[in-house]
């Protein structure tokens, strides 16, 4: 149910978030004081390069990681297997990253 | 079901590890579809961004903190054990990330106050 | 319930019924679990059906679940596991019954074969013994996994065999690793394969049930994580 390509890639992408969760954690400590606006928010990330590598570098890794995750919880629990288990680990993974990238792309386009 | 072989602490970092993944990967669409408004439609990402003056908010986004914190470090002590020479104190490890993701979540929340 | 405390309060699960039947067994100093198990069958029911051999720890055939935890009966006190005289007594977790407390150990051993726990000797009777210092790092992981009596307590205890019929289980695994660390054995290549698939080493999820409850002390889990390594090394080495 997870083979050996799918525990890399999911090892992978846990080393590469690991770094990328510590940043994100305390970007939201700084920005949350004095509360949040879109303004503030857009202040800080449009037109920046760095922040839409950041943050793009961690949707991708969090829809892979998110979706091999989800992915042996369902066989586990729902017992869902073969065609069905991979439709649905990639269903998780496709959603995940269309929403995800859009995300970035409205708070890092100029 | 807590059956009698799992009462060992690291059956239930397990299911934090578990949980709190599930409950990450819950959030994610949320969270991404709120902020795919701040280009086209910042009001309406204001109008979601007040609610978290609220308070009962705020102490679902300390969870949500103390999660992720618990999920990384607790995922960081499990590919130490795969990867790193074997330690036999993985029951103070996996205490440790959760004391680290409390402390975290603790700052963010104090700073969000 | 017994008042009587010169007597403990035993249930035994009795597949038949599909329930568990009560007995009252007469307590005795030093007594273990396959103690009692024999005098239900010898003084109350003779119908009842369990598995044993040695009583001594060494044949790994007695083994069932003690109030709800797996344990090797015939080196489990009574006094370590009863609770207020009660004892539970069924037969192992993620296995067929067959009758009573006995289950059907194919699976468990079939699996044995499928993860290449099987040796491939590399030499025939007339070559020279291998000498293998003791001091090796591969001698010295090898002897931390080799003294399983596969008396199935690991595979019991295991929760991702429970979740996964397919999953090869710790008992298996941790026999691949002693014999990946071999260094007489000829099969490294075909074993890291076997241990790859869909229930392979990768499927562990690091409960360490396994090495909590293993008579022995043996660290399944560990000899896994070596799995996952050494799986992982020789796909990057083949540019996969």
């Amino acid at each position: 149910m997870l083979d050996l390509r799918l525990y890399i890639l999911q090892r992978v992408t846990a080393l590469i978030m690991a770094p990328l969760v510590l940043g994100h954690i305390a970007v939201m400590i700084v920005a949350v004081r004095g509360g949040l606006s879109a303004e503030e928010i857009l202040s800080r990330t449009q037109g920046s390069l760095l922040w839409a590598g950041f943050y793009g570098t961690f949707v991708l890794a969090a829809s892979v990681h998110a979706a091999i995750g989800l992915r042996v919880v369902v066989f586990e629990y729902a017992k869902l297997k073969g065609l069905a288990l991979s439709l649905f680990t990639w269903a998780v993974f496709l959603a995940l990253l269309f929403m995800g990238t859009r995300a970035v792309f409205a708070v890092t386009a100029p | 079901m807590i059956w009698p072989h799992r009462s060992q602490p690291l059956w239930y970092a397990f299911v934090l590890h578990r949980v709190s993944g599930v409950a990450l990967a819950l959030f994610l669409p949320v969270h991404f579809y709120v902020l795919s408004f701040a280009l086209r439609q910042p009001e309406r990402l204001d109008g979601f961004l007040r609610w978290t003056d609220l308070g009962i908010v705020k102490a679902a986004e300390f969870g949500l903190v103390f999660l992720l914190g618990v999920h990384m470090f607790g995922g960081l002590r499990l590919m130490a054990l795969e990867w790193l020479p074997w330690s036999p104190r993985q029951k103070t490890f996996a205490a440790s990330a959760a004391a680290a993701a409390f402390l975290i979540s603790v700052t963010f929340f104090l700073n969000a106050a | 319930m017994p008042t009587d405390s010169s007597f403990l309060d035993v249930d035994v699960w009795r597949s038949g019924a599909e329930s568990f039947q009560n007995f009252q067994v007469p307590a005795r100093d030093s007594q273990t679990v396959l103690d009692v198990v024999t005098w239900i069958q010898q003084h109350a029911d003779p119908t009842l059906s369990y598995r044993f051999a040695c009583r001594v720890g060494m044949c790994g055939s007695c083994a069932m679940m003690v109030n709800g935890k797996p344990r090797w009966t015939c080196r489990t006190h009574v006094k370590k596991v009863a609770k207020r005289g009660r004892i539970e007594i069924a037969p192992l977790r993620n296995l067929q019954v067959i009758k009573d407390l006995a289950t059907d150990m194919s699976d468990f051993f079939d699996k044995w074969v499928a993860a290449e726990g099987v040796f491939h000797p590399t030499k025939t009777r007339e070559d020279e013994i291998e000498a293998i210092r003791p001091d090796t790092p591969e001698r010295i992981s090898a002897d931390a996994a080799v003294e399983c009596i596969n008396c199935g307590v690991c595979y019991a205890a295991c929760d991702v065999v429970a979740a996964n019929p397919a999953y090869l289980g710790p008992a298996a695994l941790n026999r691949a690793w002693s014999l990946v660390n071999d260094l007489r054995d000829g099969a490294l290549a075909e074993r890291l394969e076997a241990v790859s698939h869909d229930g392979g080493c990768h499927n562990c999820h690091s409960h360490q049930s396994c090495a909590a409850y293993c008579p022995n002390s043996l660290n399944p889990t560990a000899s896994i994580a070596g799995l996952k390594r050494e799986t992982v090394k020789a796909a990057f080495r083949r540019g996969r």
